[in-house]
């Protein structure tokens, strides 16, 4: 039995309905297979630590931080990046961050809306307590978060 | 959660300007369509990764890069004494001593901070490059450490940079008035032995950057980055890299938060200059978090020590006295000009005339210093404002009373402060009786009493702040007097495309401040035409004709620069516009106006030309005109009217405009822990003509978390040794939306008369969060001790320590008469 360990793997991942497959390096993090690999580069990252949020996706439907796990991990999964939200409309959630100024520079903004898309999915009507608690693990450095807990709450309540 | 409340007048309403319109930028960002420099990708490009000194202050005894280089995948590496060979140092802004520091784009000789960048390194992958990092090996030679400023005034201390002599980068005298006349002349004195305005800063989301290409054939490098000031960095790389501007092309588009943090890349863009030439292929480079926290940008620290006030038995307050001594860290990036720009803001919102500073700047083994949000001045209103509430608290006046007093009237506007700077506009007695409103202060000795009988101290807070914008930079010329910058400018280019598109370019940086549709709205309206069919290109480019050598996104001015610039090229082009049509119809230039989307006579609307034909017509079909028909291209530059400040006296307008906000909170401490929370918290902000209502308060939103942040949670605390003790956002704990208390924002328009929109430039909001709740800690704690909050940075383990030993503080504090 070999024990050289196994440093480059391929995977198979279905990301925003289509499916890749990829050989990457048995250490590459979900959120550099995604932005490096498959450039898709709405998913940000602004932290090493798993702390900010902004590379937020979703894996089979759950909210997860994808500089916290690895892309081997997401083989044979199914991920949904903000790139796969909308195509030419905007979702009612794209639309309220718009509409209450939920963003400035946009760069937490795609963590934002799939922790919070996350939250609508499990509850379509969320209080303005379970949306800041839903979006405590998301940092913002902008807007100070009034007007994102506002759009979200609206986005739940059927728009703005 | 927020109530919007809008008093006065405004300037400009009837068009797209004055109203809250949808933002351009949007789409893209909530697409994840946004092009970030990271998201900027080239064949074949190398990954950049430095290797950082573990030592405050060494001396690289060696360094051998071939074990790193040896690794397959790695293309290259760059040392520090390439560096010194192959650049001269950076061009230092500070006179001597400040000015004979040598800092290059890596360590050369010695490391000064822990963080340091001190080898690059290239590879196919960033994890190979982080890899091969760790196979270089560097000898060093640790040297002692000075963290505190205050010991590295003393005799012995470390020395940072021997070539300037000891730590000292900058000092000066600042007076005004007549400072002992209004000291013997006051009823009391109030004397306060030490305030310490700590380390933070604002920790933009997205770190910092670049892709680097560099062209052989002609010399010229491409940057794309997210550097907010690349007229500055321009000025800094070029001359360092022993080139023209010309060869420095940057390029940005969207920026994910600056806050000032990123003006000074410049060493980490030179070294991937170097690094592209030198292995003929794009390098790229993503700062790592730690790096960031480690490295840079901080936000100036700053003692004031042994301060006195004059204060007359009725509360008027006539001066003040005190010795500022700033940490700017290991290097000078931007700095000395944290020592001139307090003094935008030098008497804060108060009609006081006798002030002298004795400002002093040193070096420590820690990070440079740079701007932050609120530059330089947030850390002097600080200081005004906790002379205020010190003084209120010591001699028994109320705290409402004495500012509304001492405030500048609204019937003194424009005012001259004691060194020359000309406060535009305002209504400081109002905005404070609105924020009062707001708070529901008349209901706060009822809240006390009520919070009393759940065991909670309740405290009440006020920070008035301004929020000087439009920087003269002939105030640099007070800092050193050799130095040939004066004034300001930023451009921007209007023309009528093929098919009549409207495209506008500017020279600005922005990272979140919603220039592509606030120029959008200036244009729309003078252009008569919707906001939708004008297309202001996102981001900056050296390559376009609309950058000056102020072009950024800083200090609180794109209201009145940026949009100056819009308006004076709009103008233009409206001119070319209407003039074409006077030609096509024959007609009087007085007899055609913009309305609709067309250029039309004004007496006969079927006589119009859609701006697709004024388009056309010079680009495309310009046969038979008998005289050139205009271009539809227009530049403009804008230039505020500004002089030279006096060198001698230190008298002169340093700034154009002066927003304000007041901001007043509430907060409840549990006096067996020191736990603290805010409970209300309001804002008012006047900056003159809002352009967009919306973004305006978005902005008052991020400076409020900001301050909130700095107030409670955040500080860049070391330790003896120079290790920074909050490296990464698991220590460094900024704002969360649990921690957001309730707002509420209002607004009043005082339009500036200096500008030409009625606008002033803002967003920086004086740290007006950080003043009111440290006001309302020790408000709070008037009813357990009575201590006086010194400090800009109150974490609850302070409280508690200000609930045991109250006296630690109150001995800072005398009163005198």
């Amino acid at each position: 039995m070999s024990t050289t360990p196994v440093t480059e793997m391929v995977v198979t991942v279905a990301v925003n309905g289509t499916t890749y497959e990829r050989e990457v390096p048995a250490r590459r993090l979900l959120v550099h297979f995604l932005r490096d690999d498959l450039d898709l580069t709405g998913t940000h990252i602004g932290c090493d630590t798993g702390s900010c949020g902004a590379c937020t996706v979703h894996l089979n439907g759950v909210p997860v931080k994808s500089c916290a796990v690895l892309a081997v991990q997401a083989d044979g999964a199914a991920v949904t990046t903000v790139e796969g939200l909308s195509e030419e409309e905007l979702t009612p959630l794209q639309q309220s961050f718009s509409d209450h100024h939920a963003l400035q520079c946009g760069y937490c903004t795609p963590g934002m809306l799939m922790s919070a898309a996350a939250l609508l999915e499990e509850t379509p009507s969320p209080t303005e307590d379970e949306v800041k608690v839903a979006l405590q693990g998301n940092i913002c450095r902008c807007t100070g978060y009034w007007n994102i807990v506002e759009a979200v709450v609206a986005a739940g309540k059927g728009g703005a | 959660m927020t109530t919007v409340q809008t008093e006065g007048t405004t300037t400009l309403q009837k068009g797209a300007v004055g109203q809250s319109v949808p933002r351009k930028e949007d789409r893209r960002l909530v697409q994840g369509q946004g092009t970030f420099f990271d998201d900027v990708k080239r064949h074949g490009m190398g990954y950049v990764h430095f290797l950082r000194s573990p030592y405050a202050h060494a001396r690289i005894v060696s360094i051998d890069v071939s074990a790193a280089l040896e690794l397959p995948g790695v293309y290259g590496t760059l040392t520090g004494d390439e560096v010194a060979i192959l650049t001269d140092p950076f061009f230092q802004i500070a006179a001597e001593p400040g000015g004979s520091v040598k800092d290059y784009a890596l360590a050369v000789g010695k490391v000064r901070y822990i963080g340091e960048p001190v080898v690059a390194v290239v590879a196919e992958t960033r994890e190979l490059a982080r890899d091969a990092s760790e196979l270089v090996m560097v000898d060093f030679e640790p040297l002692d450490v000075v963290v505190d400023a205050r010991k590295a005034l003393e005799d012995g201390a470390p020395v940072l940079h021997e070539e300037a002599g000891g730590n000292v980068s900058y000092t000066g005298v600042w007076e005004w008035g007549d400072v002992d006349k209004a000291f013997a002349e006051a009823d009391h004195v109030v004397k306060i032995s030490e305030l310490h305005f700590e380390r933070f800063n604002s920790t933009p989301l997205e770190l910092d950057g670049a892709l680097v290409e560099y062209n052989r054939g002609t010399g010229q490098w491409t940057i794309t980055t997210n550097n907010q000031f690349p007229g500055f960095a321009a000025i800094m790389m070029a001359p360092a890299l022993r080139v023209g501007t010309d060869k420095l092309r940057l390029v940005t588009q969207d920026i994910g938060g600056g806050f000032g943090n990123k003006i000074t890349t410049h060493p980490q863009l030179v070294a991937l200059c170097l690094l592209a030439r030198k292995l003929g292929r794009a390098v790229q480079w993503t700062e790592w978090r730690t790096d960031f926290h480690q490295s840079m940008s901080h936000g100036n620290e700053r003692w004031f020590l042994d301060t006195e006030v004059a204060v007359m038995a009725d509360g008027t307050m006539t001066g003040f006295r005190s010795r500022a001594l700033d940490d700017a860290g290991a290097y000078l990036r931007y700095e000395p000009l944290g020592g001139v720009i307090w003094s935008q803001v030098a008497p804060g919102m108060y009609s006081w005339r006798n002030l002298r500073l004795d400002f002093t700047q040193v070096l420590t083994n820690k990070a440079p210093c740079s701007p932050n949000r609120g530059y330089s001045r947030m850390q002097h209103l600080w200081f005004t404002e906790r002379i205020i509430d010190i003084v209120a608290h010591e001699l028994g006046f109320d705290r409402v009373e004495l500012r509304k007093k001492n405030y500048v009237q609204p019937e003194q506007m424009p005012y001259e402060t004691p060194n020359g700077c000309v406060y535009d506009s305002g209504d400081y007695p109002k905005a404070l009786d609105l924020v009062l409103d707001l708070i529901g202060y008349d209901a706060i000795e009822e809240r006390r009493e009520e919070a009393a009988s759940r065991g909670k101290l309740l405290g009440f807070g006020i920070g008035s702040t301004l929020d000087s914008g439009t920087n003269n930079f002939g105030q640099s010329q007070l800092v050193n007097p050799e130095l040939q910058f004066s004034g300001n400018n930023e451009v921007a280019t209007a023309k009528l495309d093929i098919f009549g598109e409207i495209v506008i370019t500017l020279g600005t940086t922005p990272q979140g401040q919603s220039h592509e549709t606030t120029a959008a709205q200036v244009v729309a309206d003078i252009l008569g035409c919707d906001v939708d069919m004008v297309h202001v290109r996102a981001g900056h480019d050296s390559y376009w004709n609309s950058h000056a050598g102020f072009s950024g996104t800083y200090a609180s001015q794109f209201a009145v620069t940026g949009l100056g610039a819009v308006k004076g090229a709009t103008e233009e082009l409206a001119r070319q516009m209407k003039t074409l049509a006077s030609m096509v119809f024959q007609c009087s230039v007085e007899d055609i106006e913009l309305a609709d989307g067309f250029a039309r006579m004004k007496e006969n609307h079927e006589a119009a030309l859609p701006f697709m034909a004024l388009g056309a017509i010079p680009n495309a079909n310009n046969a038979g005109f008998p005289i050139d028909p205009p271009p539809m291209n227009a530049r403009f530059v804008f230039r505020p009217q500004f002089q030279v400040p006096d060198k001698d006296t230190k008298f002169g307008n340093l700034t154009l405009t002066y927003s304000m906000q007041i901001h007043a909170c509430v907060l409840e401490v549990d006096p067996e822990t020191g736990v603290y929370e805010l409970v209300d918290y309001a804002a008012v902000d006047d900056c003159g003509m809002r352009v967009n209502p919306k973004i305006v308060e978005g902005q008052v939103m991020g400076a409020t978390a900001h301050a909130i942040g700095a107030a409670m949670f955040e500080v860049f605390a070391y330790d003896d040794e120079g290790n920074l003790l909050t490296p990464n956002f698991y220590d460094y704990h900024v704002p969360h939306t649990l921690d957001m208390p309730p707002l509420k924002t209002a607004a009043i328009e005082s339009p500036s008369p200096f500008t030409p929109l009625g606008t002033k430039g803002m967003g920086e909001g004086g740290g007006g969060g950080i003043h009111c709740i440290g006001a309302a800690l020790q408000d709070a704690l008037r009813a357990s001790g009575g201590a006086i909050v010194t400090s800009s940075h109150n974490p609850y383990h302070r409280v508690w320590e200000m609930l045991r030993h109250p006296e630690r503080s109150r001995e800072k504090v005398e009163v005198k008469g």
